[in-house]
């Protein structure tokens, strides 16, 4: 479809721009003390734009001369995307830190870098992957500087900018390797080229991948592209930090799942046969030790921290492995346990980094000392914390079950050659169990008896109910999920 | 009513839990009413289900069932067979009395009320759930209430108590979890359980994996996440703590309803969809067996902390109901097809479940009823109580002579048929076990003796005897002990045809096949 024409499908697109740009025009106009107003501005260009989003045509186009896909699955983590920024929206106006700063550049730039996302899930072209990957890159280095007079909040901006930068460039670099092989930035031209090269160009195929790889796993944060995910979301003002956990994550997967599977698959078929040609490299087995050990890793340096945010910051690399371990599958229930997992981890990753806000706005502290009794003192914020962090280690009857569930029977379904890594994926939740109950621990197992209770700002009260009721309810009844992830996988674009 | 007795039974709780919400925590009284009308009825509907229950099959038996997830063939699935019957009795029973055993807890009464109904739905589910997946939820379902029974109303070592138990609990039922999906996707995408019992023999038959027969690692699979529950030994260490660190009622409820749902499910799941496995595994069996009850008793025997030794018992009577349970391939025609042998084992071993169910219930009532008084249970603490309290001291002697398998009582019926019925396989092995017998005779013995003979500690000259409330909760079950050891026929019919139907199920896919790979 050529540019005109594909104007008509960009809707979305554009209220996030327009969004953007009435959003930095009324910044001008609100005070200091008001500008956490503009949030609300951009909280209804999100509405709109899920609106867009909903009343599309549900048709499975490419737009943009091939460079932008138009599909149900883009569609699914667009509305993913959406949803993880409307919470945060929401509940960022009570968030105490924040309170000392100008916001309105804050909500402009999570417009931003949510519009970034939206091109990332649908790019098809090498340069359209490249440049939606910086524009959510270099917004979030920002915004995770956002604190300006607190050293951590500058330290992780700065450690975000190096390790942003140093990935980026070799993902680049591995672009650039795969344009040389096959003369097309097109993901789909790339495709049969690929199929026509001899085993003389293996060398040159695996770098590529590999550097890519390197470019993505930044951005969802497998091991050993990592490094610099705990100090940035211990750093980054906590909204900023369970945003960055959720729709970054979301989309890193999204870009991953589509180019992986575009470039180096069949089409059509997905199957795990041709998985990256012939290039003698057994990439599944290669990226099932990816998982592994990003989720071990994950898991046991979360096991030492002292600091809720960053436990749950390593926990959040854990929780990339296990969604790393149905991708080697490459098959339609691996992608769909992943997606599905996305879903769940949104609601019960969200709800406990938000559970940090309320307690540091209590406390002024984010650390494990910082929960004590509050279970006693906060019966609500105990309550929706516990259905939080149980969903995270994946007991029955949360969300957090079902996702693994899925997962789990994704890896089994593979068959034998792939148990070890669903034995160890089980193992590790048991390690995660751990950390998940020392919150526990903290909020009831020790403390008091308390005579006054109290509850957090109302509207996060609210939020915390919309986000722990779907952690709970999925765990019971999750055909609706199941559902919605079918339909978007069943009409994903695999080629032309 | 009358069809949906099961889920009666099983979400009745919840919806007390839902109720004793709503009440204001100030409220304790009226928390406790709630939370004592809602077991008390959940009893009552147990007891309609036993008399309604028809004991001349074997099968399922007040079966319910609904779609959940269609697409991945998830239903609700309820039902309950002779297997079942006696825990689905033995949960309400012992819910029930435990809410009055935790009468006088003080702190956070609101909390401890609805996670214990909590924790009464998941025990329940897992009994009568047919579904493995709906098995699997039921079964991870009473972890979180128990942590939190444990963790926060537990004794000093409470925390560490808790986290243990929860720990290996769980590394089993992943392991589970995995054995759930394996089976799911080799036999035919199911997860009902009596469909998988049926198939999965033939499904899983010379299917290997790695050089391994399948059977036999979804078996040690499953046979893991059972044994830490039962527990087994070398799984058994969260035990003794989970046992001593927690208040009396969920000590009450751990020894005699958790320990049961390892026995359960193995009885269930691996003798129902593995039977060629048992045949590969079931002298490895008799020798835990063997293990637990010299292991536990010894342990026990050593033991100076009251509680620590009746935990200790436990394990020691989980072993006689193992040694029953691998009787059952006296059946096979390479053990001369001796069909009784296997019979009066595996029915021994159900019975000696309930057994325990009803006596450890007791012996944790009766300690916490000392601990609530003296502050302590040190048995060389105490000395000449017997003067000072005759009625507990009765009480405690009925107790300790049903946990040391008297004749006359129900314990010594089931310990009887466990050994009777794997005599004819494992003769050493029984031979062994009955060292058991005489150890535990000695260190309930030697126990009494220190706690109520010889002259009275001066402390405890003002020591009131057993309350009303307290003998509300033990006389119940002292009875039934007394009458099951005098007429155990009854319970023994209501078994016996579902012993039959395992027993045939498990010849049919054994004794004549050679080792599995």
């Amino acid at each position: 479809m050529d540019n005109y024409q594909s104007l008509a499908y960009f809707w979305p697109e554009f209220i996030l721009v327009g969004t953007a740009i009435v959003a930095i025009l009324m910044d001008l106009h609100y005070q200091r003390a008001q500008s956490y107003k503009v949030g609300y501005w951009v909280l209804a260009g999100f509405l709109l734009a899920q609106i867009a989003i909903f009343v599309q045509p549900h048709e499975t186009l490419t737009l943009f001369l091939d460079s932008v896909a138009f599909d149900p699955f883009g569609r699914f983590f667009k509305t993913v995307i959406i949803l993880a920024t409307f919470f945060i929206l929401v509940v960022s106006p009570y968030s105490n830190e924040l309170k000392n700063y100008r916001t309105g550049e804050y909500y402009i730039l999570i417009a931003i870098m949510a519009f970034g996302m939206f091109l990332m899930v649908s790019a098809l072209d090498l340069i359209m992957v490249y440049l939606s990957i910086e524009v959510v890159s270099i917004t979030s280095f920002v915004l995770a500087g956002y604190l300006r007079k607190d050293k951590r909040s500058n330290e992780s901006a700065l450690k975000y900018v190096i390790y942003g930068a140093f990935s980026s460039g070799l993902m680049l670099f591995g672009l650039s390797i795969l344009f040389g092989l096959t003369g097309t930035t097109k993901l789909f031209e790339i495709r049969s080229a690929l199929g026509q090269l001899d085993s003389s160009a293996n060398y040159a195929l695996i770098l590529s991948a590999i550097l890519i790889l390197a470019g993505f796993g930044y951005k969802i944060s497998i091991v050993p592209f990592h490094f610099w995910t705990p100090d940035v979301y211990e750093g980054a003002p906590t909204t900023i930090t369970a945003y960055l956990s959720v729709a970054p994550k979301a989309a890193g997967f999204a870009i991953l799942i589509r180019f992986f599977h575009t470039v180096f698959t069949d089409g059509g078929a997905l199957s795990a046969a041709n998985w990256i040609g012939d290039t003698g490299l057994p990439w599944p087995q290669l990226l099932a030790v990816l998982s592994v050990v990003t989720m071990t890793l994950g898991n046991v340096v979360a096991l030492q921290q002292t600091s809720v945010k960053r436990m749950l910051a390593y926990s959040s690399i854990a929780h990339a492995g296990y969604m790393l371990m149905a991708l080697p599958l490459l098959s339609g229930e691996g992608l769909y346990a992943i997606m599905l997992y996305l879903v769940m981890y949104l609601f019960m990753n969200l709800g406990a980094f938000i559970v940090v806000i309320a307690v540091k706005n209590k406390t002024g502290e984010e650390s494990f000392e910082a929960f004590r009794g509050l279970g006693w003192e906060m019966p609500f914020l105990g309550m929706v914390m516990m259905v939080f962090m149980f969903s995270l280690t994946g007991l029955p009857p949360t969300a957090g079950f079902i996702g693994k569930f899925y997962l789990f029977a994704a890896v089994i379904k593979a068959g034998p050659q792939f148990y070890w890594l669903a034995i160890i994926g089980v193992l590790n939740s048991v390690v995660s169990l751990y950390y998940y109950l020392r919150v526990m621990k903290m909020m009831f197992l020790e403390g008091e008896h308390k005579d006054v209770l109290t509850t957090p700002a109302t509207m996060v009260t609210v939020v915390l109910i919309c986000l722990a009721i779907p952690a709970l309810v999925f765990g019971i009844f999750w055909s609706p999920v199941a559902d919605w992830v079918n339909q978007s996988l069943m009409f994903f674009t695999q080629g032309m | 009513m009358e069809t949906h007795i099961l889920s009666w039974l099983v979400w009745l709780p919840i919806v007390g839990m839902v109720a004793i919400a709503f009440i204001p925590r100030e409220k304790s009284e009226v928390i406790k009413i709630v939370a004592a009308v809602t077991t008390g009825l959940q009893l009552w509907l147990a007891v309609m289900l036993w008399l309604r229950f028809d004991t001349t099959t074997g099968g399922m038996q007040f079966m319910e069932q609904a779609e959940w997830i269609p697409t991945f063939n998830i239903a609700y699935k309820l039902g309950v067979d002779g297997l079942s019957l006696p825990m689905v009795l033995l949960t309400p029973l012992l819910s029930f009395l435990a809410i009055f055993v935790s009468w006088n807890i003080k702190k956070a009464v609101k909390g401890y009320f609805a996670l214990f109904l909590l924790l009464d739905t998941g025990m329940i589910g897992v009994f009568l759930s047919m579904d493995f997946f709906l098995f699997y939820v039921f079964w991870e379902v009473m972890l979180l209430p128990m942590y939190f029974l444990i963790g926060m109303w537990g004794g000093p070592q409470r925390e560490y108590a808790a986290i243990k138990f929860f720990l290996f609990t769980l590394v089993g039922s992943v392991l589970m979890l995995i054995a759930i999906l394996a089976l799911y996707f080799t036999c035919g995408r199911t997860f009902d359980i009596q469909l998988l019992i049926q198939t999965a023999p033939e499904a899983l038959d010379g299917v290997l994996w790695w050089g391994i027969s399948a059977i036999k690692v979804i078996w040690v699979l499953l046979f893991i996440g059972f044994a830490i529950k039962v527990p087994i030994f070398p799984l058994h260490t969260w035990l003794p703590l989970a046992h001593v660190e927690a208040p009396t009622a969920i000590s009450v409820i751990l020894a005699g309803i958790l320990l049961k749902m390892g026995l359960y499910g193995l009885l269930r799941i691996n003798y129902g969809m593995l039977p060629e496995a048992v045949w590969w595994f079931v002298g490895t069996l008799a020798v835990l067996g063997l293990i637990n009850v010299i292991w536990g008793a010894l342990c026990a025997l050593a033991q100076t902390d009251l509680k620590k030794m009746v935990a200790y018992s436990s394990i020691n009577h989980m072993g006689y109901a193992l040694l029953g349970m691998a009787a059952v391939v006296a059946a096979g025609s390479i053990h001369g097809t001796n069909i009784g042998a296997a019979q009066a084992g595996l029915s021994g071993a159900i019975f000696q479940m309930f057994n325990h169910g009803t006596i450890a219930a007791m012996l944790f009532i009766l300690v916490g009823v000392i601990y609530d008084r003296a502050h302590h249970r040190d048995i060389n603490g105490f000395g000449g109580l017997a003067k000072q309290m005759p009625v507990y001291a009765g009480v405690v002697a009925v107790a300790f002579f049903a946990g040391l398998g008297l004749p006359g009582l129900s314990g010594f019926i089931s310990e009887f048929m466990c050994f009777v019925g794997a005599f004819p396989v494992f003769r050493l092995i029984v031979i062994l076990s009955t060292l058991g017998i005489l150890l535990n005779a000695a260190y309930f013995l030697w126990a009494y003796q220190r706690i109520f003979f010889g002259k009275l500690n001066e402390k405890y000259k003002d020591l009131p005897d057993i309350n009303g409330r307290e003998l509300f909760a033990v006389v119940p079950l002292a009875v039934i002990t007394l009458i099951l050891g005098v007429y155990p026929r009854p319970f023994l019919d209501l078994i016996k045809e579902t012993v039959i139907v395992i027993i045939n199920h498990v010849t049919l896919y054994g004794g004549s096949i050679g080792p599995l790979p």
